[in-house]
């Protein structure tokens, strides 16, 4: 084949002697895709076993999770504290971002890393501590509880990739328009805000899927009418292996795909490349 | 009062004064500090339900069965076989996880790297797709491959490979295997960009000077992407560390980590100190491992290497 014996690179190495590259590259790629996907045919099974392929198709499993009022109340306290904590979180991670972004205070690093020492400190550190407080403060098991814990777990997302989205904004332009009679709050939201936009919107989403995905603390401080639909599906692995689970997995597959899409249309600032 | 007086005495009010070094300066910090305002929603938030609680932690950590000040849960650590036993798991996965993630996502990420961009933009899904799918999601596909009755002895058998199913789960190996799945993205992702970022003119002047393409890969790509394989790697190993959900499930109660040990202090046995005390030891591993690492590597480049 000619395409083998082309250089695939400055070095002149050939495709050919890069075959095992690719190979071991393709191997990899199916490693890390083939066992995401695999649950979502073995959801459309009929058997009580999970079986791939199935022998016989249905929707039995997402019929059993739409009928079932605990699957579904699950649901929608996910939804709710996701989108509580997109709210929460957004702004004040990117009033944040913006404030370390034009203050340039001394301690400002410092600030940094504590709004973002959440990835760092171990999540079970912080959900039992969370538990601990709550259980003095009757936060427990509430909507509220759940979505300020898990405002303090999207932060270091927002703030990260805000705070990156400033850094190749042209601050001048928010001076010019100050410059010319703009408060500073107006510019913000007239100039600088809609050129950040897409770090913003990205933000949003990022917070969103960490708080819908978010297990630990919710192991811990959501309970009784506000269980979280993976604390659910947590309890739920550890019993027995219930095939509705690979239909509620299958779902939640759909929904990531759909908020990376929506970050690959809208989160990408297509001047900059 | 004259009408000019009052007029004048009006203006002398609304003039400003004179502007001065020592004034500016002074409006310059005042601003600075109102924008610096803007931080404090937020940090007041990380104070209150962050800082408090896992502070809290520390101190009921130093708080003996009597109530008194004392070091007896650390003792407890220090001299229990079976927490050196967690400790040592504990490591032992973290420390094969983050090895079997450097040797496969090296590789692709040099792949990714070398390909046109487009392919590339192509293959990359198959890391984004699995790094933003729930990890929960992704675990329980593990136990349904590799359990009893799973796929991958069902076809193994089928096809005469083995004759009884194999113990893939609930044990060491399916604990990595899950692991090396979830944690994989996290070492691709930075490895990518910091290969992404080496300047091509480098290997070409290598090969220019008469290198083979082992030599110029081993001589100058390999250490220019060091920086992003370090910070991948110490990304992986430091959530290995306080990994929760996957050894759980996939352990199947035989490979038990520090966070699942502070989980059953909790919720098995209501001994707040013992958690604490794990949980202190745990974070100031975690801090330590980082601080050491920051000396060689500046810390924001890890964070934003870790969100991709």
């Amino acid at each position: 084949m000619n395409w083998l014996q082309q250089p695939a690179s400055a070095t002149q190495i050939t495709h050919q002697n890069r075959l095992w590259l690719y190979c071991l590259g393709f191997l990899v790629m199916f490693f890390l895709l083939a066992p995401t996907l695999i649950v979502i045919p073995m959801s459309f099974s009929e058997s009580q076993y999970l079986e791939f392929p199935p022998r016989q198709w249905s929707l039995r499993w997402y019929q059993h999770y739409f009928d079932s009022p605990e699957w579904l109340a699950a649901t929608t306290t996910s939804f709710k504290a996701a989108f509580l904590t997109l709210l929460v979180a957004t702004p004040l991670g990117t009033l944040a971002a913006y404030g370390l972004h034009v203050s340039r205070f001394k301690f400002g690093n410092a600030i940094f890393l504590i709004l973002v020492s959440p990835m760092m400190i171990p999540v079970v550190l912080i959900g039992i501590g969370i538990f601990y407080i709550y259980a003095q403060i009757k936060l427990n098991n509430t909507i509220l509880g759940l979505v300020l814990a898990h405002t303090i777990h999207a932060m270091p997302l927002v703030v990260i990739v805000v705070s990156s989205g400033l850094k190749s904004y042209d601050m001048s332009q928010e001076t010019a328009a100050r410059s010319l009679g703009a408060s500073r709050a107006r510019a913000f939201m007239l100039v600088t805000l809609p050129q950040i936009r897409f770090s913003v919107i990205t933000a949003a989403l990022l917070s969103f899927l960490s708080s819908f995905d978010e297990i630990i603390i919710a192991l811990f401080i959501s309970g009784g009418q506000h269980e979280t639909l993976t604390r659910r599906m947590f309890s739920a692995l550890r019993d027995q292996i219930d095939p509705t689970i690979a239909s509620i997995s299958t779902l939640m597959i759909l929904l990531s795909c759909a908020l990376l899409m929506l970050v690959q249309i809208f989160g990408k600032d297509k001047t900059a490349g | 009062m004259t009408m000019a007086m009052v007029i004048s005495q009006a203006m002398n009010r609304a003039a400003p004064s004179p502007p001065n070094a020592a004034g500016l300066k002074q409006d310059a910090l005042r601003e600075r500090l109102a924008l610096f305002g803007l931080c404090s929603p937020a940090l007041i938030m990380m104070l209150v339900i962050m800082v408090i609680p896992v502070g809290w932690l520390f101190w009921l950590s130093f708080v003996g069965d009597d109530g008194q000040f004392s070091f007896a849960h650390y003792q407890r650590l220090i001299d229990s076989k079976s927490y050196y036993r967690t400790f040592v798991t504990t490591f032992q996965v973290s420390v094969v996880t983050t090895g079997v993630c450097i040797l496969i996502g090296y590789p692709l990420a040099y792949m990714l790297s070398q390909l046109p961009k487009k392919i590339a933009g192509l293959c990359l899904i198959t890391v984004l797709l699995p790094f933003w799918t729930s990890l929960l999601v992704r675990t329980y596909a593990w136990l349904v491959i590799l359990q009893r009755k799973g796929i991958l002895n069902t076809w193994g058998m089928d096809m005469g490979l083995w004759d009884k199913p194999l113990h893939l789960v609930h044990n060491f190996t399916g604990t990595v295997l899950g692991m090396v799945h979830i944690m994989a993205p996290f070492l691709i992702l930075p490895v990518y960009g910091s290969m992404l970022a080496i300047n091509r003119d480098y290997v070409k002047a290598a090969a220019n000077l008469g290198a083979k393409p082992a030599q110029a890969f081993w001589q100058i790509f390999f250490p220019l992407s060091l920086p992003g394989l370090f910070a991948g790697t110490l990304i992986v190993f430091v959530l290995c560390l306080g990994f929760y959900v996957t050894p759980a499930v996939l352990g199947g109660g035989k490979v038990i980590m520090i966070a699942m040990r502070i989980t059953t202090n909790i919720e098995l046995f209501f001994n707040w100190g013992a958690a604490s005390a794990l949980g202190v030891v745990l974070l100031v591993l975690t801090l330590a491992i980082l601080f050491a690492a920051s000396r060689f590597l500046r810390i924001e480049r890890l964070v934003s290497g870790g969100s991709g």
